[in-house]
């Protein structure tokens, strides 16, 4: 298996397991795909599934079926930066559908694509618990709120510079 | 301004630190309750202050807490609720962003009232950062001896985890909390058995939301009786309340629920009114899953009463004319919004976030759905507005857990209050593509301060 954790992650990993009773650990599995995922490049290729379970001692299709439920873990690669941008009630409200056009003229792709260049995925999500600071999207861990156009830009070239460095 | 409890420090610079919390009387009620409060005398305390649940549902506390089973060595587990997914809610956030030391406190308390030694957060994936916070806050207050082993010496030993979801609001219902949390999808269970007699891991378990935790501090601190004085009649204490939408101040504000619906919107302590002078068409005042409301309902009742910001007021009239406190998540829509689309975006919602365990929920969300897209696109019927009232109708009560009816009542909501609009929409197809039904909606000229 090529997929591994590495010393540090393996430490996480078991901080994160200590939370649950013994016996229990299966537990983890949320936080640990958390975990998986960051650290295998920002999805779950099947093989770092069955590499969760087996670390978790739990079949595979546990794993399986818990992946495919959660809307933050990803399934296919994608972007290096991420822009979900949320279309509920109180955000589209408050001009989320002009933001996520304009993002879309931006970086020249519909929601759902990933730019050529791998940066940039655009994908609209459910509320985030912003509404009050809409339009917001979230990139990574990190949410970008109150957004206008020329915020959008500033973002753009701020991950750009980012991708560089 | 009205009484402050849970957000009185929020602006102390450096409240988020131990070191500021405790200067500014942080943990006295942890000292209080631990060590000169029996178990018992918490739970009457809590009993007697009326405070009612925070999430959503509004059950009372002190209730909940004297349902959970104490079967003889089985671990008793509490479990925050810090999912928050319900939009237009943005509460528990601010809490747990800005005053972590308050929640964890309020933690304490109550795990040691319900004898629970591994309590833990189940917060919403996306919070990352506020996970962060909230590790830290527990690092800080069991290096100062709040949690941990033998906590102030009275031989109670108590640890607290945050668990991180992954992206969905059915995890917020509790019983899909306890499945998420133990590591599997968040589908609801069939109640019963209740959580408190068999939840996490089969063990007796307490679930509560964020805000209802942390009015354990205050509770302890004053007494019952005195946080029941505050508010009114079964409204007790202060509700935080999370307002967005088309309004100058959105934010998080503590209410004491003596508060009229219309100061609460217009008074400059508040939401500020309308934003860009515009006026107020309609709001759903509790999160996304209680009845809108056009203004006139909002902000008198049917009976031509003043509503006020409280479980009963908000209420009054039943679904007919009236709402809910729900999870106090209150969005204000303006004369230039459309109802149908709101309300296909809400559909949408709960179509994407149905667990998919029953079928009234799984089918009849998805043609919720795709009907209002087919009206809000210009293609709609006027037999659709039935068949929207008739799948509505079939989810509702149907379901294993609440999420059906949340579904249901916005459309329901909405065809009963704005029916003009949705025939509107279906009549008038090319215009509805770039023009808006606006207010035309009110018959009487409603009430609109100046
Ligand atoms: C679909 C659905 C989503 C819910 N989401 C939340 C939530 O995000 N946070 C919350 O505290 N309660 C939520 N609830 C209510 C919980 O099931 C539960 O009643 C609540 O956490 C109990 O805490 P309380 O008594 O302190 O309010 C939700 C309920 C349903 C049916
Ligand atoms: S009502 Fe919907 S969300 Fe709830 S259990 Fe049934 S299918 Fe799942
Ligand atoms: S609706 Fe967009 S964050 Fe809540």
């Amino acid at each position: 298996m090529s997929l591994q954790f590495n010393k540090e992650q393996m430490t996480e990993l078991n901080r994160l397991v200590a939370h649950y009773p013994e016996g229990k650990q299966k537990s983890a599995l949320l936080p640990v795909l958390h975990l998986a995922q960051d650290s295998f490049g920002g999805w779950l290729p099947t093989e770092a599934m069955d590499y969760v379970a087996s670390l978790l001692s739990i079949e595979p299709i546990e794993v399986y079926e818990v992946a495919t439920f959660y809307s933050m873990y990803h399934l296919k690669p994608m972007g290096k930066f991420i822009f979900e941008v949320c279309q509920t009630g109180p955000c589209m409200i408050s001009g989320s559908e002009n933001i996520i056009a304009y993002i879309q003229t931006q970086l020249g792709i519909q929601p759902g694509e990933t730019t050529k260049d791998g940066l940039f995925s655009l994908k609209l999500v459910e509320c985030l618990g912003a509404c009050g600071y809409a339009p917001m999207m979230q990139v990574g861990k990190i949410y970008k709120e109150h957004l206008t156009k020329d915020k959008v830009d500033a973002i753009i070239a701020e991950y750009r510079l980012q991708a560089k460095a | 301004m009205g009484v402050k409890l849970l957000l009185e420090k929020a602006s102390v610079p450096g409240i988020r630190s131990y070191d500021v919390y405790r200067r500014e009387g942080g943990y006295a009620a942890v000292e209080k309750a631990l060590k000169e409060m029996s178990i018992e005398a918490i739970v009457e305390e809590v009993k007697k202050s009326g405070l009612r649940g925070r999430g959503g549902a509004g059950f009372p506390a002190g209730m909940k807490w004297s349902f959970i089973a104490k079967p003889e060595g089985v671990p008793r587990h509490l479990v925050c609720n810090a999912d928050e997914s319900e939009p237009g809610t943005f509460k528990d956030r601010y809490l747990m962003e800005f005053l972590p030391h308050l929640l964890i406190e309020g933690l304490i308390i109550s795990s040691f009232a319900l004898g629970s030694n591994d309590t833990y957060i189940y917060i919403r994936g996306e919070y990352a950062w506020v996970a962060t916070i909230l590790e830290e806050a527990i690092l800080e207050a069991t290096k100062n001896g709040w949690l941990g082993k033998n906590i102030l010496g009275t031989g109670f030993d108590c640890m607290i985890h945050v668990h991180r979801g992954a992206g969905a609001y059915i995890c917020g219902e509790e019983t899909a909390l306890i499945e998420s949390l133990e590591g599997k999808r968040g589908n609801p269970r069939i109640k019963p058995p209740f959580p408190a007699i068999q939840g996490l891991w089969m063990r007796p378990t307490v679930v509560n939301n964020v805000e209802t935790l942390a009015a354990i501090v205050p509770i302890i601190k004053m007494g019952g009786e005195e946080y029941a004085k505050i508010g009114v009649g079964r409204s007790t204490g202060t509700k935080l309340i999370s307002a967005c939408g088309n309004i100058n101040k959105p934010g998080v504000y503590e209410i004491d629920m003596t508060i009229s619906v219309e100061d609460f919107i217009y008074s400059d302590e508040y939401c500020g009114g309308i934003a860009n002078g515009k006026k107020l068409k309609a709001c759903i005042p509790g999160g996304s899953s209680v009845p809108i409301l056009p203004a006139n309902l909002l902000l008198k009742t049917a009976k031509g009463e003043t509503r006020y910001m409280n479980y009963e007021s908000l209420s009054d009239g039943g679904f007919a004319t009236g709402s809910m406190m729900g999870s106090g998540g209150f969005i204000v829509l303006d004369e230039d919004q459309c109802i149908v689309k709101n309300t296909l975006t809400l559909a949408r919602f709960y179509r994407h976030e149905s667990c998919g365990q029953c079928s009234p929920c799984r089918e009849g969300t998805g043609w919720m759905e795709k009907i209002l897209q087919k009206i809000e696109s210009g293609k709609g019927e006027m037999s659709d507005i039935d068949l929207l009232w008739d799948i509505q109708r079939k989810i509702e009560g149907n379901t294993i857990c609440p999420l059906g009816d949340a579904a249901a009542w916005p459309v329901a909501a909405a065809i009963r209050h704005f029916r003009d609009e949705f025939e509107w929409h279906i009549n008038h197809k090319e215009l509805a593509q770039t023009s808006n039904f606006g207010l035309q909606h009110y018959a009487d000229p409603i009430h609109v301060p100046a």
